[in-house]
């Protein structure tokens, strides 16, 4: 059963800057009886979730809402296991696919079928795996004989094509998207909506962080609103973006 | 698709009890290992990357340590007087090998702050990036191995089968630049002096151990060199290459070193390996 548990989970962030990272502060606050060190290594905490508490079962499609800095985000990697909260539990069954960045470990200096060889290992596909699917990826990016062309010569709408391509090709269990997926010329845009869509539909539960409505609409169920790292209100898309609105304004 | 196989994440319940803590290391090591495919392919990346769009490529690794070697190798045989037969093998296997040790702990020092974006975008054990830096650098120290062939041809030097020794003490070295990598990563990514202060004491290092100096040259006491374990750690390869066995001595302290270095590292590692991703 795919699922996402998160009991009371909170995620601090120290700040580290020039000052209280270094060793030199530290040896002297080692040296001085903590007395300078009482300042030299006190560093800032951002609090980036407090007390998030979510059940998340197959079948739902969430979407995470709230203004910039609301955390959105770290949530998301929580949820893909990047950041190990401060205090709480997670409990996540399935396989957790992080879609957040579509241009990650892509290189400029290697060809479009290096890049879906390399990018296919780095969501954990083996290379006799990323072979099979290898034909299909290279249909759907459309680019031919480009493909046989170092990175660096493709333009950003080629780029965007082979990273949707590489990216959406594998099936998870729980996909994690963060906004701003897709992009490409028009026709390209209408194919990759139609193979996004399936690729969110194929998957046990589908967590979105996004500001636009038109989108949430789309692809989720719920909405879950965070304001300073805590859940303000759960509920249908309609409430929670009402709620948002009220918020912001 | 096995979930297994796939590498994707399937989480426990997250514990702070020292057990499981434990256990989501060696995961973490034994999961990063099984991903080879990953980081082979990452280690020669990086070395195609550096020499990318140049003729001779990867072989500027081997021609430039080459020019290094023989410029060192008559200079210094000038200094000290002693025959270049003997003198220039002893120095080339001296900086091939310093030169894979101390890459291996500079690389070792950024080796999460530069995986930073792949680390925060990514569920992906953290170890790869160690396998990664250690594979990159067995490659590189391959390349240059090859003036040693050189230098063998040139001079009608035949080491004999000792010289398969040479093969465990590279393993014992890799294994060594992996604990290493793992502790010295960890505290550069929360203390960003470390990578400066290493590069300083490395430079230092070149200069006080037997590399480009023989230990029987010493005027006092071989204790210098004895107590330095860079020195053992560089004998376990050059002794064999040279024709001859390393000394018990040696062998005792590269084991004790690996021995210790594991333990400490694997302590740190334990702490606060869940820590990387919010430090990087």
């Amino acid at each position: 059963m795919v699922s996402i548990r998160l009991e009371h989970v909170s995620v601090l962030f120290p700040i580290y800057n020039g000052t209280s990272r270094s060793l030199k502060n530290r040896l002297i606050a080692a040296g001085t009886g903590g007395r300078i060190g009482a300042d030299g290594t006190r560093h800032v905490v951002i609090q980036a979730l407090s007390d998030v508490s979510a059940d998340i079962v197959h079948g739902d499609r969430v979407a995470l809402v709230g203004r910039n800095g609301a955390g959105k985000t770290t949530l998301l990697r929580v949820m893909a296991g990047i950041y190990e909260p401060e205090a709480g539990n997670v409990v996540i069954e399935g396989q957790v696919a992080p879609l957040f960045d579509v241009s990650l470990g892509m290189d400029p200096e290697s060809s479009g079928y290096e890049n879906i060889m390399l990018r296919g290992l780095y969501l954990g596909l083996s290379k006799a795996e990323i072979a099979v699917k290898f034909d299909e990826i290279a249909d759907f990016t459309e680019l031919g004989t480009f493909l046989e062309m170092p990175l660096r010569t493709y333009s950003a709408g080629m780029y965007a094509r082979l990273a949707f391509a590489i990216s959406t090709c594998i099936e998870p269990e729980i996909l994690l998207l963060d906004e701003g997926i897709g992009a490409g010329d028009e026709a390209f845009l209408e194919k990759a909506r139609h193979h996004l869509d399936a690729f969110v539909r194929r998957a046990g539960i589908v967590v979105l962080a996004s500001h636009s409505e038109l989108l949430v609409q789309q692809f989720c169920s719920k909405a879950i609103l965070l304001d300073q790292g805590r859940i303000i209100a759960v509920g249908p898309i309609s409430e929670v973006f009402e709620k948002y609105r009220q918020a912001v304004a | 698709m096995n979930p297994k196989k796939a590498g994707l994440w399937r989480s426990r319940p997250s514990n702070k009890s020292k057990h499981t803590q434990l256990a989501k290391a060696l995961t973490d090591i034994y999961d990063g290992l099984n991903r080879w495919e990953l980081w082979g392919t990452l280690g020669w990346q990086d070395i195609r990357h550096r020499y990318r769009r140049s003729i001779i490529g990867p072989f500027w690794i081997t021609l430039s340590m080459g020019i290094m070697v023989g410029a060192l190798g008559f200079l210094y045989a000038q200094f000290f007087g002693q025959p270049i037969r003997d003198y220039l093998p002893f120095v080339a296997l001296g900086i091939i090998i310093w030169g894979f040790i101390s890459t291996l702990i500079l690389d070792g020092c950024v080796v999460f702050i530069a995986s930073e974006s792949v680390i925060r975008q990514l569920r992906a054990p953290l170890s790869i990036h160690v396998f990664r830096v250690t594979w990159r650098n067995l490659i590189i120290f391959a390349h240059n191995s090859a003036i040693y062939l050189v230098i063998m041809l040139i001079f009608g030097i035949w080491p004999g089968a000792r010289a398969l020794l040479a093969i465990p003490g590279m393993l014992i070295l890799c294994l060594n630049g992996i604990w290493a990598s793992f502790l010295i990563g960890l505290l550069s990514a929360r203390f960003r002096d470390i990578p400066m202060l290493a590069a300083n004491i490395i430079q230092i290092l070149f200069f006080f151990t037997p590399i480009i100096w023989n230990v029987d040259q010493l005027r006092s006491s071989r204790l210098v060199a004895e107590l330095n374990p860079f020195y053992h750690l560089i004998e376990i390869v050059r002794m064999p290459l040279l024709g001859r066995s390393p000394s018990l001595s040696t062998w005792l302290v590269v084991l004790g070193v690996t021995a210790v270095g594991y333990l400490v590292a694997l302590a740190f590692f334990v702490r606060f390996r869940a820590r990387i991703a919010y430090w990087v």
